[in-house]
């Protein structure tokens, strides 16, 4: 006996879907719509309103030979590979720390998430003072061991690895959450057997814990690294982009050409491109991620 | 017992050490709120504290803070409500209501792609719509903005939530004659109170810290508090004493959030990311 009647089911249904779909539709599918309209024309303003010029692909052709562009790109690469492999290497300590202590961990875990919470700006701020280079704690503590204070963010070859420790500091909480969801989900009986058979906490490690959250690591890694490839906020602040184009990244190129420069259709083409690219990314990672599943 | 005993300290002096290093920063800043100016760029570590900084972002003339945090506030709280509304109602009719699968597809991939695009690019695509319909510069603009960029994931997380409700209980409720609505608003809701706790909190947390959109999207009168800390970054001369105050005003709501809703905040991360 079917006791809902189909007629207002379809009605209820159709209404509770209605705020979700229309953001869906008027504020994404519209707007990205818009967007790769926008990349194929010239668009300047005029008394508050836009005119459109059709110029065809030539913003794409251009974007082929921008090696600000090509800088940010592969600067965007480093910055997510070096310091997510950096964070979940950290964070898989951590959260191995944290799951063989008894007491304590509540304490541990409110401390280490704090940095999730804060907005990126301000962690962009903190570090902005931190590692000043005349009075910043960094260059005070390095003082204390005779060693001459550095221009951490103002120097071409460190700015990069600076920001990366920064994003370090931000985000390895993030990965140390997730991972110790999945030592918690893990059988006690593991650790009890491991401890009958005597053997040491890095041959545990190696042998029982990393296999078993391997999984749980790829959807961290892969997680993260999508974040990380939209950093953004702690770039403009810290070193908006400088010194010359040595932080540079693809966000900040993106907002630099499209809302400093003014060059909306050429701004536009590069968000295309980028979301091309990104979609080509996640086809790639889910690909890598089935294939891994198969081999176990 | 004895292995557990003689790791004990190691684990604990590496994980204070962490934590060391997660909390001197904050504690520096919060400090640095306290100095002198002068005292700051001497980069004294004993100063007598004195509240200047604090006085010039909270009660001067020129100051701002006041009508920044009111912003961040009105837009959180709103876009917050907005969202976990629509994403209640849209994951219920996804979960329970038979919708087309196409549908549900869809609106899946759309919280799994809008979580890897940069919010530059969907900042660059409402730009121009924005200006043409009058809506930057305004806090519904700003809400719109912070529903478009959090409701996926919302969603997500609400149709988890609902999948782990007992079916019988709808049906028995059914039976009952109960209608549709009611049903949510009567059982449904009650049952994932928690997660539509952790799903709130972290939208709040979301729109609280938003940056991109509030750089390019809002001027003087609507501009929120991380717009406000990047302006005392970007002067000719940078105050720092008062960027230290502002920043140390800014980790309020962190704190508060972490010490009253840390159970809410590890569960609506762990199951946006792990699920």
């Amino acid at each position: 006996m079917n006791l809902s009647n189909p007629v207002s089911e379809l009605f209820w249904r159709r209404l509770a879907l209605t705020p979700a779909v229309g953001v869906f539709v008027l504020l994404s599918l519209l707007p990205l719509a818009n967007l790769i309209a926008m990349s194929v024309h010239e668009i300047r303003w005029q008394d508050g309103h836009s005119v459109w010029t059709f110029i065809g692909t030539s913003h794409y052709e251009r974007l082929l030979d921008d090696g600000l562009l090509k800088k940010g790109f592969f600067n965007t690469i480093f910055f997510s590979v070096a310091g997510v492999t950096i964070q979940i290497i950290l964070g898989f300590l951590l959260a191995w720390g944290v799951s063989r202590i008894s007491r304590g961990r509540v304490l541990y875990r409110t401390i280490f998430i704090l940095p999730i919470l804060v907005p990126g700006i301000l962690i962009g701020a903190i570090w902005k003072l931190m590692l000043n280079y005349d009075f910043g704690l960094v260059n005070g503590l390095i003082g204390l061991i005779n060693v001459q204070p550095i221009d951490w963010l103002g120097t071409a070859s460190l700015a990069l690895p600076s920001v990366i420790l920064v994003d370090i500091w931000h985000w390895t909480p993030f990965c140390f959450l997730l991972l110790l969801a999945g030592f918690e989900s893990l059988p006690q009986e593991l650790h009890e057997a491991a401890l009958m058979d005597g053997v040491t906490a890095w041959t545990e490690l190696r042998y029982v814990y990393i296999p078993l959250m391997m999984p749980v690591i790829v959807v961290t890694f892969l997680f993260r690294f999508i974040t990380s490839l939209k950093v953004f906020d702690e770039i403009y602040l810290l070193t908006g982009g400088g010194p010359g184009s040595s932080t540079e990244v693809i966000s900040y190129t993106i907002y630099r050409t499209f809302f400093t420069q003014d060059q909306m259709g050429y701004g536009s083409a590069m968000s295309v491109a980028v979301l091309f690219a990104i979609a080509l990314l996640m086809v790639l990672g889910f690909s890598m991620s089935r294939y891994k599943g198969q081999g176990v | 017992m004895k292995i557990i005993r003689s790791n004990f300290d190691f684990e604990h002096f590496f994980l204070i050490l962490v934590a060391c290093f997660v909390l001197v920063p904050f504690i520096w800043i919060v400090a640095a709120g306290f100095k002198s100016q002068i005292s700051l760029l001497q980069g004294e570590i004993f100063f007598t504290p004195n509240l200047d900084s604090f006085r010039e972002v909270l009660f001067s003339k020129t100051t701002e803070f006041f009508s920044n945090a009111c912003n961040s506030t009105v837009i959180a709280v709103i876009s917050t409500f907005l969202i976990v509304f629509s994403a209640t109602l849209g994951g219920y009719a996804m979960e329970r209501m038979h919708c087309p699968r196409w549908l549900i597809h869809t609106l899946l991939g759309w919280s799994v792609v809008f979580h890897m695009i940069p919010p530059i690019t969907l900042v660059a695509a409402w730009f121009p719509i924005y200006r043409e319909l009058g809506l930057d510069n305004t806090y519904s603009g700003m809400v719109l903005a912070h529903m478009a960029l959090h409701l996926p994931m919302a969603l997500w997380l609400m149709a988890n939530f609902i999948h782990d409700v007992p079916i019988e209980l709808e049906e028995a409720a059914r039976i009952d004659g109960c209608s549709t609505p009611y049903l949510i608003w009567k059982i449904i809701v009650p049952l994932i109170a928690p997660g539509l706790a952790a799903t709130a909190i972290l939208m709040f947390i979301f729109s609280w810290n938003e940056f991109t959109v509030a750089l390019n999207m809002t001027a003087k009168q609507t501009s929120t508090v991380p717009v406000a800390i990047a302006k005392f970054a970007q002067g000719y001369e940078i105050k720092y004493g008062e960027m230290a105050a502002t920043a140390a005003l800014a980790l309020i709501p962190a704190l508060l959030f972490l010490l009253l809703g840390q159970r809410h905040i590890v569960k609506g991360l762990t199951t946006g990311a792990l699920k």
